[in-house]
């Protein structure tokens, strides 16, 4: 990225994309101001839906006790959701109730990143912050909820005070656990999704943009070739920033897990 | 190098300052989330879940379920098997008993048949020296007369026509063969005492 952007600067007619760009033209009301209309990321997080919901109830809609590969691909993303994030983290007694919700969630992340990686639609919805925010706080609110509803007003008192610590260090602790827990925790868990998948979506402009301005505005043949080299770079990016997006979707989904485990056991520790 | 990159540093944060910070959102994008995220919760919830639950369950019901059965097929064809194996020894055990019961019956139809023919053998023989016995006798009667009167005719041819009568000469055969009968019977009782 920095040979792009040294050759870029020194002839001068370089100009990397901004974050505006990272959104499209509204479609209502058209060519709204940035961040004020509806656009194809709205589109896009609808998409996901239909299509979470069409693969499924497709793939399991016979039932069969012999399942089809297609079945068992997705008994498998089932079953990824079901045991390897909500039954290891939540436990046996606690699980099945959150299946669901968990699902949901971590579907919905991960299609929504893997639109970055699709041509024509590529835009991953949660590069833009509202969804992430939305996401971070239907998670936020529903393990506090989950964490009052077990233990009553009691649940804040054993969530910011640990167990099994010296009186002396509590007025030290209780204001770090108070911030980390219920103002850091949202804060990294939105942003962290948000960030890895603007910076994605990013390279993928700067690549875009980078490789145009080389193959189709320089005359000289080594700035072409050159152009040509970022293009191969960007397949390896490419290929780490699908892994970045089902990776930010199990982090996801998976801290969602871990919250919700920290409210229902609060007393465990 | 360093200058393109403090440029491209500038540009991105003048641009982000300008006109756009992406850490503010857009309440477009957060209903149109909030909006999918909750009817993808829904369907989730009341479609998708129960039915890969369901197919799990029916799959392990299933499995269990074959295993179970395959279990009450074995222990029956074991019991099966356990008496198909008695019968069969009983059968055998059946079948030997027939077997000694023959042979007995066999022992004793042969044992009374050689006593029946033994029976039979001694009443045919029995029978015969009786008939014979009884050949004897009449062959001794019938010679006695015949001889009597050969005899008679024999000496009358020698002695001539003084003995034709009868009484008389009858008297003198009679004597004559009582006495021939008291040897016979001094001979045979020696040849007896001998034997």
């Amino acid at each position: 990225m920095q040979s792009l952007a040294l050759m870029a600067t020194n002839e001068g007619g370089f100009t990397p994309p901004t974050i505006s760009e990272t959104h499209l033209p509204e479609i209502f009301p058209w060519m709204a101001e940035w961040g004020t209309g509806f656009g194809k990321n709205m589109l896009m997080a609808i998409l996901s839906v239909i299509i979470i919901y069409l693969f499924f109830m497709w793939a399991i809609r016979k039932r069969s006790l012999v399942p089809s590969r297609l079945q068992w691909a997705a008994e498998a993303g089932y079953g990824f959701v079901r045991n390897t994030i909500a039954k290891d983290i939540l436990g046996e007694k606690h699980f099945a109730k959150w299946v669901p919700f968990l699902f949901a969630i971590f579907f919905f992340v991960l299609v929504n990143n893997l639109f970055g990686a699709i041509p024509f639609l590529q835009m991953p919805t949660f590069s833009h912050a509202g969804p992430a925010y939305l996401m971070a706080a239907i998670v936020y609110f529903t393990w506090i909820g989950v964490g009052v509803q077990k233990y009553g007003p009691r649940y804040f008192k054993l969530a910011v005070v640990p167990a099994g610590v010296p009186k002396a260090v509590l007025p030290l602790l209780i204001p770090l656990e108070i911030i980390s827990n219920f103002i850091v925790r949202p804060v990294t868990h939105s942003l962290r999704l948000m960030a890895v998948m603007l910076a994605g979506h990013m390279i993928v402009m700067l690549a875009g943009s980078g490789a145009e301005f080389l193959i189709g505005q320089q005359e000289s043949l080594l700035m072409n070739a050159t152009g040509v080299l970022v293009l191969i770079g960007f397949i390896a990016l490419y290929f780490l920033e699908l892994l970045m997006m089902v990776l930010q979707a199990f982090v996801f989904a998976l801290l969602t897990a871990i919250y919700l485990q920290g409210a229902i056991e609060a007393d465990a520790h | 190098m360093e200058m393109g990159e403090r440029m491209i540093r500038a540009q991105l944060l003048q641009a982000a300052a300008e006109d756009a910070n992406p850490l503010v959102p857009n309440p477009w994008e957060i209903l149109a989330s909030a909006v999918g995220f909750a009817a993808l919760l829904f369907v989730v919830v009341k479609f998708i879940a129960p039915a890969f639950e369901k197919a799990y369950q029916d799959r392990r019901q299933a499995i269990e379920g074959g295993l179970h059965e395959a279990e009450k097929a074995q222990a029956e064809a074991e019991a099966l098997k356990a008496e198909y194996e008695k019968n069969l020894s009983e059968a055998r055990a059946e079948a030997s008993r027939l077997r000694e019961e023959a042979r007995a019956e066999g022992a004793e139809i042969v044992a009374e048949h050689k006593e029946k023919a033994a029976a039979e053998a001694a009443r045919i023989t029995e029978q015969a020296q009786q008939h014979i016995a009884a050949e004897r006798a009449s062959a001794a009667h019938s010679l006695q007369a015949e001889v009597g009167t050969l005899a008679t005719q024999l000496a009358s041819r020698i002695v001539g026509e003084a003995l034709e009568d009868d009484t008389r000469s009858q008297r003198v055969v009679d004597r004559f063969l009582a006495d021939l009968d008291a040897d016979q019977s001094a001979q045979a009782g020696q040849t007896g005492a001998a034997q």
